[in-house]
């Protein structure tokens, strides 16, 4: 749920960062935090992480800009990717406006990214939203293991799997490198509050 | 659902905040929705992070909901944390807004449970006529 604040002249929208567990949302949102300075982004929180899983989320603020006048707030969510945490990813897309979803370009990874997806729809729909009209977009992460010995997925292989249907933005990425990182950002931040001013602004 | 409050409605929201709470000696009070944005800020909350206490409220909400869910309870429509020198009470306004109240030990827990109710009555009008 996008928020306008008339009396700041704000505009606060919500992202969320979906995809199979190990799959690089939380490396995404850290090197997003490291990159930024503090005057465009808040403090990044993260809640019950034990080990390397995400257990709840992931939280960072961000301040885009602005467009028309309004100042544009962003706030990046991560979920848990693991199938067994499924209430905790619906409480985190409540009220979202754009979802980047982060799928695993390891071979062995590909039934995980395809559940994830089929879970995203679910759950978007559990929220009233059609995954085909939300902003989307897919980051095929890990693509720097492309030269290890490790079979990956081609980038081709996972558009006809993933996106064959939705035609949403891709991007090839390294979280762990920040390749993509930003292009996937910028795209996602884009269409989402190009959405929300279409939306809210015109009506 | 999308909100889109104009300068009017939110000094109405923070007068109504203001009057009611603050004046009875809460610290802070903001009035977020379930997706963790920040609608109204009041008192004095210059030391604290706003947002991330925003996120984390609507998340520990949203997950004490699904408590209540699995004993067989709808929500439990008010939670309270009680600390050393600072507390914290959430309630729920509607379906789709939380209100935060921090005070501190010299305030009773009756007074403020008296007061948020009163508040919650009026921004409830206030928000279902921006949302209608």
């Amino acid at each position: 749920m996008a928020f306008i604040d008339f009396s700041k002249r704000e505009i606060q929208c919500k992202i969320v960062y979906y995809g199979p567990g190990r799959g690089g949302k939380t490396t995404n949102l850290l090197y997003i935090h490291k990159a930024m300075t503090e005057n465009v982004r808040g403090k990044m929180v993260s809640i019950d992480t034990k080990g390397d899983r995400t257990l709840f989320f992931d939280f960072l603020p961000l301040s885009l800009g602005s467009i028309h006048n309004m100042s544009i707030k962003i706030q990046l969510y991560t979920v848990p990717g693991q199938v067994m945490y499924n209430a905790s990813r619906k409480l985190v897309l409540k009220g979202v406006d754009g979802v980047v979803f982060v799928a695993d370009s390891l071979r062995v990874r590909r039934a995980n990214n395809l559940e994830s997806l089929a879970n995203l729809e679910e759950n978007l729909r559990g929220e009233n939203l059609d995954m085909t009209r939300i902003p989307l977009v897919l980051q095929y992460n890990k693509r720097d293991l492309a030269d290890g010995e490790i079979p990956l997925m081609t980038v081709e292989e996972l558009d006809e799997d993933l996106n064959s249907q939705l035609h949403v933005p891709s991007f090839p990425g390294s979280a762990i490198k920040g390749t993509g990182v930003f292009e996937t950002l910028r795209e996602i931040s884009k269409i989402t509050v190009k959405q929300v001013h279409e939306k809210l602004l015109k009506r | 659902m999308d909100l889109v409050l104009s300068k009017r409605d939110i000094e109405e929201m923070y007068k109504c905040i203001s009057e009611n709470l603050v004046r009875e000696g809460a610290d802070c009070v903001l009035l977020i929705d379930r997706a963790a944005n920040l609608i109204v800020n009041c008192g004095n909350p210059m030391t604290l992070d706003v947002v991330s206490l925003a996120a984390l409220s609507a998340a520990n909400f949203g997950a004490t909901a699904e408590i209540a869910r699995i004993i067989g309870e709808e929500e439990f429509s008010l939670l309270f944390h009680k600390g050393r020198h600072e507390n914290i009470h959430f309630t729920s306004v509607g379906e789709n807004y939380i209100l935060i109240t921090l005070f501190g030990k010299d305030v009773s827990l009756g007074l403020i449970r008296l007061k948020v109710e009163k508040t919650i009555k009026k921004l409830q009008e206030i928000l279902q006529r921006v949302e209608s």
